[in-house]
């Protein structure tokens, strides 16, 4: 039972943490249910291949208090953000937001100063689905809400930091509403410095009739950090919910996305980039559920892994019977630099209905050896075609994202990898 | 003896363990154009590919200098660098990456001016009828086989190779690409002096490029060389009469 393993997630600590009633009452139940709920076993599909078994939960205390001492952040490049959220160990320690958006009236608050905070909190995700969700809802400071007015459109992105500086479990939890008609870009950054943090963030979103909403994720933790995330969305009638994530720093991070079309004529987008090296894994789970008809989904994940770094993709789309004239698109690359780097790939379809459009595919291998061939055919270094290719393959990516800011970060993360690479294979050389 | 010219001697080539090339000997001096045909399955490509160094084509046998250099023993991007051009038959898409990188990144390995690159494409598509607008895309991403082969003649004359190998350029032109290619080679071969080596099923890309020596390829060997008029007497009798099978 789960229960053994987590002696340092007391009951006590539960009940320190500070929020409105309904909160408690949340945390409360939560930890009631702990009892009763699995440890996670690589055994089941879902953790296949991960490296949740590696994890001593019973080694591990919740971050239990604020920290006091701000660490400087990495938004000064946003100049032209709509608001700034910063949330340190989980806890929101500062919430600035613009005028553009002040004035259109959006909500980015603690749940708890809203007196109906309570109806956002299991909006996308009625319960958990994991320890690490129970564990998010029994520990998880105050969240944060941010609400989106009817038919409003901002144009700068709302910037939330989500910096982690302790070496304790660490439990955030966003909770956005987009109303009908609306539009916003979100940029999530997740940073941590050197510390062996386990952090198990919760992101719900729920997006409104016709309403537009992006979503950005920048993952740069520390390279000791473990990250086990659950964005959960819920797209209404002609909603577009679209997520883009770059995967870049961590030890152990997975990333797990559900995305519900409820609404007829709704769309999702999920696009992520990797870059695996040393001994990463990086693990993404996406699960499309395509509930009415005309929905659309589209989804596309590449990545790239070095030195003996790993990568797991696995998702499932599915198809409900009153889904009739879905398209839904599935696509999963993954370049495999070293022979000791590793990517398992698992697109699933799932279809119950005859009117759709469907694909999937999914390839693991080395760089194609005819383009590399190619391009050193006109007098390019092979490193350097390498490379060539390797940039070329995430640019598809990165100019997809919303955020030009933030597909400069995934750019120069890519590059300073491909630094780091080309470093390394001259040090060899010599 | 010149030292200046590309020199195969007795070149044997195995794929997958197959032996293909049984013994090939060529020179080509600066400025020679040398074609090389054959039925299809002699060898053709098989040349082409293990000249510029592919990894699947093994070489067995047998040795290939250039101007005096043995290429043999370089990797592929060196033997670039060492002067030799390869035009692919069927140029490679490479998602992403832009001609203009490319050619900067061959002209920094070779220590030469990078600024100028852009303005050299500009100059060779303009002589050569390749759109402007093709240039901005990913490396033959979406251009048709007219396009494709353009796109290597250009890349022919930004890096102002030695010796050119054209595998079946010419096939699957139209008329006025075929003509803009055709022309735009001969003219490296007598402005700056390149050596061709053509690999082509037809006759019709000889109507422009004018010859010194036609070889016949068979079975992995050059069965019959001779001077244009072979192919002439090519096209009426057919390989089987021609090499008196």
């Amino acid at each position: 039972m789960a229960s053994s393993n987590l002696e340092g997630f007391t009951a006590d600590i539960s009940k320190s943490l500070s929020g409105p009633n309904w909160l408690s009452e949340i945390r409360n139940k939560a930890h009631s249910d702990l009892d009763q709920v699995e440890a996670p076993d690589t055994e089941e599909e879902v953790w296949r291949y991960s490296r949740v078994n590696e994890l001593k939960l019973s080694e591990l205390t919740p971050s239990s208090k604020r920290p006091e001492n701000l660490t400087s952040l990495p938004i000064e490049r946003f100049s032209s953000s709509s608001a700034t959220v910063v949330l340190q160990d989980g806890w929101i320690s500062d919430i600035t937001i613009g005028k553009e958006a002040e004035e259109a009236g959006v909500i980015i608050c603690p749940a708890g100063d809203l007196e109906d905070g309570a109806k956002y909190f299991g909006a996308a995700l009625e319960k958990p689905v994991d320890l690490f969700g129970y564990l998010n809802r029994a520990f998880g400071p105050e969240p944060l809400v941010v609400v989106v007015p009817q038919g409003t459109v901002i144009k700068d992105p709302i910037v939330i930091v989500s910096l982690t500086d302790t070496n304790e479990a660490v439990f955030p939890r966003i909770m956005i509403h987009c109303e009908d008609n609306s539009e916003v870009k979100v940029v999530e950054i997740q940073t941590s410095s050197n510390v062996e943090a386990v952090i198990s963030p919760v992101l719900e979103v729920t997006v409104g009739q016709a309403a537009r909403y992006s979503h950005c994720v920048v993952q740069n933790l520390g390279a000791e950090t473990w990250q086990f995330a659950h964005q959960a969305v819920d797209a209404g009638k002609d909603a577009s919910a679209e997520f883009y994530i770059a995967g870049i720093g961590g030890e152990y991070v997975r990333t797990r996305t559900d995305c519900r079309l409820t609404g007829r004529g709704a769309f999702s987008r999920i696009n992520a980039a990797y870059f695996g090296e040393d001994d990463q894994t990086l693990d993404f789970r996406t699960f499309q559920d395509h509930i009415s008809s005309d929905t659309t989904s589209d989804l596309l994940f590449k990545g790239a892994l070095a030195d003996s770094s790993r990568s797991i993709y696995s998702g499932l789309t599915k198809i409900r019977p009153e889904a009739s004239r879905t398209r839904a698109n599935q696509t999963n690359r993954n370049i495999k630099l070293d022979p000791e780097a590793w990517a398992e790939s698992i697109p699933n379809l799932e279809i119950e209905n005859n009117d759709v459009v469907c694909s999937h595919a999914s390839t693991v291998s080395p760089v194609d050896e005819n383009e590399l061939f190619y391009i050193e055919s006109r007098g390019v270094p092979t490193s350097v075609a390498e490379r060539l290719i390797l940039e070329g393959f995430f640019n598809e990516i990165i100019s997809s994202f919303p955020v030009q800011e933030v597909s400069a970060i995934l750019q120069e993360a890519i590059v300073g990898k491909l630094d780091r690479r080309t470093l390394n294979q001259s040090e060899q050389q010599l | 003896m010149t030292n200046s010219s590309l020199v195969i001697k007795n070149l044997h080539v195995s794929v997958s363990g197959k032996p293909i090339l049984k013994g090939v000997n060529l020179e080509i001096l600066p400025g020679e154009v040398h074609v090389v045909m054959g039925p299809n399955g002699s060898g053709k490509s098989t040349l082409s590919y293990a000249l510029m160094g592919h990894p699947e084509y093994e070489v067995t046998e047998g040795e290939v200098t250039l101007d005096g250099k043995d290429i043999l023993a370089l990797p592929s991007w060196q033997r670039a660098q060492a002067g030799l051009f390869l035009c692919l038959q069927h140029p490679i898409e490479v998602p992403g990456v832009t001609l203009e990188s490319v050619l900067t990144e061959s002209a920094r390995a070779a220590g030469r001016e990078t600024s100028t690159i852009k303005k050299q494409m500009l100059e060779e598509a303009e002589s050569i009828g390749f759109e402007e607008k093709f240039l901005e895309r990913p490396m033959n991403v979406d251009l048709s086989g007219g396009e494709k082969k353009r796109n290597e003649t250009l890349q022919l004359g930004v890096l102002g190779a030695r010796y050119a190998v054209l595998d079946e350029i010419d096939s699957g032109l139209d008329v006025d690409a075929l003509a803009a290619v055709s022309q735009r080679i001969q003219g490296f071969t007598h402005d700056q002096n390149l050596g061709v080596l053509a690999i082509t099923h037809f006759s019709r890309l000889l109507e422009v490029l004018e010859p010194d020596k036609i070889h016949i390829l068979n079975d992995g060997c050059i069965q019959l060389t001779g001077g244009p008029e072979l192919v002439n007497q090519l096209e009426e009798e057919g390989y089987q009469v021609l090499l008196g099978n």
